[in-house]
Parts: structure tokens; sequence; C-alpha cells
């Protein structure tokens, strides 16, 4: 409990920092959520439509995604610097994975029968692909995005360890100076935050679910 | 005779080592009702496919239209001969309306927006004999016979001269297959469309076609108009074939 109140009296004391952070940690997450959200959308849609590329591609996310965060940021360095534009690349490669694997699996295990017949009537691939396919696969590819969401905004607090902005901040300092309420206070913010956007897209993601299915 | 609209030519197709159709030779003339019957796996469905590009024939040509379909652009070709399956494939995100209009806005036909588009929508309800209120539902919300319906509509809306249509009743209750099957009949008296019919059951092949088509293991048995069929079986496979459907077999 006696966290508990230093928590609240920290965010009391200095609800102007906090603020700040929690902004920067939001646009932190989103620029890598925008980037890896497309990019994986493509390499997706792109893999599914030739397939012979599904392999190498998935098997190249699967070793990405098993690199732990904390050495991907470290091995980034050396090549772009510290700062938010290592944050953001290594947030990129952490979060394309589920976006592209949801993807290729939505596009892949849609009903024959009803793409059958769309190519029976005459749609073009290019039609097939935006009218039919993608509009069926909104709900597993909302799925991916919603995971891809999640485990950025909470990978995003180690971001300060390479220099980047964020709640991470708050979380580094807290143990620096041995202020276990300050570490508590960024997670916290953390937390929330992950939280509240995951029931949003958890929201979207069932309508699109039932929207898709017959 | 009248210039054939759809023409099969010594047309041999096989998957694999499995030869499918054999040397498969034929003419529909325009406004026929043609059904094709046989058992799993004679090839009645290849044929089917055939005529719309879905499948090319490893021998021999398929024209519609004059054309030969190898050397068409399918995509076109196939915007003008309908289409409906068995499960009929209904696009689950779109409503009636606008599984109805699929193949107008994939091909920019003008006057399917808006207004139009339900009106028109509407009127073809009517046609297959559903209610005008259905255009706005989704497709999980119809029973299996108004699916098919809707199909049939999805077919017809860019007023096409050719509907394919596979085993198209296959999935739904005796009754209302009876029921589809007349509305199917005045359809085709009406609009004069010529229809290629895949079934495996005999009686809806010979009470729907103007003439069946009888194949085995992807040989013709007999093409000739349904009294023909039953009168003067031209083979043993045929003869069977029709007399199973003469008498019902109960159980003793």
């Amino acid at each position: 409990m006696e966290l508990l109140e230093e928590i609240f009296s920290l965010y009391a004391q200095r609800a102007n920092w906090f603020g700040e952070l929690f902004l920067s940690h939001i646009s932190l997450a989103l620029s890598a959520i925008v980037m890896s959200g497309s990019l994986g959308l493509l390499l997706g849609v792109l893999i599914s439509e030739w397939n012979r590329a599904a392999p190498p591609v998935m098997g190249l996310c699967n070793v990405l995604y098993t690199v732990p965060a904390i050495s991907l940021l470290g091995i980034l360095i050396p090549f772009t610097g510290i700062g938010n534009k290592t944050a953001v690349i290594a947030l990129t490669i952490y979060g394309v994975m589920p976006m592209v694997r949801n993807t290729y699996v939505g596009l892949t295990s849609l009903d024959p029968d009803i793409l059958e017949a769309a190519k029976g009537m005459g749609s073009t691939r290019l039609q097939l692909l935006f009218r039919v396919k993608l509009p069926m696969a909104a709900g597993v590819i909302l799925a991916g995005l919603r995971n891809t969401v999640v485990m950025t905004i909470s990978v995003a607090g180690i971001a300060s360890f390479v220099g980047a902005g964020g709640l991470g901040v708050a979380i580094y300092r807290g143990i620096t100076i041995y202020n276990p309420a300050m570490t508590a206070a960024g997670s916290v913010l953390i937390a929330l935050l992950a939280f509240v956007c995951d029931l949003a897209l958890g929201v979207l993601e069932r309508y699109f679910k039932k929207r898709g299915s017959s | 005779m009248a210039e054939p609209i759809i023409r099969f030519e010594g047309v041999s197709k096989s998957f694999g080592e499995q030869g499918v159709l054999r040397n498969l030779s034929l003419d529909v003339v325009p406004g026929e009702f043609l059904t094709i019957i046989g058992r799993s796996g004679c090839g009645k469905t290849t044929a089917l496919r055939l005529v719309n590009g879905l499948l090319t024939p490893d021998q021999g040509r398929v024209l519609v239209q004059g054309k030969d379909v190898a050397q068409a652009d399918p995509v076109v070709l196939r915007r003008g001969i309908g289409y409906a399956i068995q499960s009929v494939g209904l696009f689950p995100h779109m409503t009636v309306e606008k599984n109805i209009a699929y193949v107008p806005s994939i091909s920019g036909l003008a006057g399917w927006k808006g207004r139009e588009r339900r009106v028109k929508a509407e009127a073809l309800l009517c046609r297959v004999g559903l209610d005008r209120s259905l255009a706005g539902r989704y497709p999980r919300s119809l029973s299996g016979g108004q699916r098919q319906r809707v199909g049939i509509a999805r077919a017809l809306a860019a007023e096409p001269e050719i509907l394919l249509m596979d085993e198209p009743f296959g999935a739904v209750d005796e009754i209302t297959r009876g029921q589809l099957q007349d509305e199917l009949l005045s359809l085709h008296a009406q609009s004069g469309i010529t229809v290629l019919f895949v079934t495996h059951d005999i009686g809806e092949a010979l009470k729907l076609g103007t003439r069946t088509l009888v194949l085995e293991a992807g040989q013709v048995q007999q093409c000739a108009p349904p009294s023909e069929i039953l009168n003067a079986p031209a083979t043993s496979f045929v003869e069977e074939l029709v007399c199973r459907s003469r008498e019902f077999q109960v159980r003793k």
C-alpha cells in the first residue's frame, strides 16, 4: 500500500514529466507499429500470392523474433547509433512477425469455394485480393495487429537503454537511483496503455471476424 | 441447326495419370438447357469448368460463341458467363444486394450504383422468388434455399447469355429443390438463356434438360432429349441409371 501511495504522489508531483514520457512512449510505439504493421501486411500479402516465397520469409521472421529485444537493441547501436531511431528500427523488426504470420494465415485459409466462385465470375487477381480475400481475412489480420501493438508498447519500455524516450526513462531512472516507486510508476502506465489498446483492438477484431465468416 | 454457342472439339483432360474426359465432342445451341449427369468423378464438373476457363483442355479445344477459350482473356470470358456452384460461395462480408451486384461492379457496368443498384438487385430477388426485403441482409442470416436463390440471382445479374450450374440444388431439401427446379424452368423459358447444368440426380436431369448428356468414365454414353433417354437408353449404363430412378427401393 505504501508503494501505491508513493506512486500516486509521484504522479501528482511530476505530472508534467510523466505526461511527456507517456506521450513520447506513444509516439515511439506508434511509429514502430505503423512501420511494422504496413511492412508485415505487405510481406504477408506478397507471400500469400507467391507461395514459394513463404517458407524463407516466414523463417527469417521467426529467427528475428527469437532474438531477445535487448540484444537486438545492442546489436543495432554500432550501425544506427543511440536514440529513438535505433529503438524504432528494433521495435519494427520485432513487430513484423505477428503481422506477417497472421496476414499469411488469414489469406491462405479462406473457404476455397468462395474463392472459386469469385474467380469463376471473372475477378481479376487484384479484385480477388482487395474485394474478397482481404475483407474476409480482416479479423485474423487484426488479431496479428493486436499482438504487434501490445508487444511493441511493452517492449518499447526498454528502449531507454539505447537512449530513446518513453516511459522506459522513468523505469531506468528508478533503477539507477534506487527508487522502486518511480520504476513501478513507469511500468504501471505502460501496462495500462497496453491493456486499453488490447481491449479496443479486441472489439474491432471480433467485429471483423464475425463479418468475415459465413 | 443454329450456330453453336458452346462447342467441345475432341476435348481430353486428365489430372495426373487419371483421365477425366476422353475425346468429348459436343455442340450446344443457344437457348438450350443441357443437363450433364453421371457418377462422381465422371468428368461432369470438369466439362463445366472447361467452358469458363477455370481449366484448360490437354487436347482439343472448347469454343464459346465461336472463340477458343484458351485464346480468350479469362476475365472477360467469365464476366459474360453466369456461374453458380453447389456451395454457392456467397461473400460473407457483403450484403445480399452487394453480392448480387458483384459481377456488374467488378466489370464497371453503368447503372449499378446507389439507388439503381438497390432497385436492380430487388428486381433480381423477385425473379428468383425471394422477398425484396432480403437485399440488406447478410448471407449468414439466410436459409440454405435462400442462399441458393441469391447465388442464382448473382449469376444472372450481368445478363449473361450462358449460365453454368454445378449441382446448384445439391444441398437443399427435397421440397425446396422441387420449387427451385420449377423456378429455374420458368426463368429459362422467359429469358432464353443457354444453361449447362451438372447434377448426379437423374430425375433432376430429365426434368430440367431440353437435352441430357450422360457421362461415364469421361466418355459420352448418350446425349439426347430426356424422352429418348427414358425410352431408348443407348447403353447398359444409361439403362441402369434410368431403371433405378423409375421406382423407389423400399426396405422390407
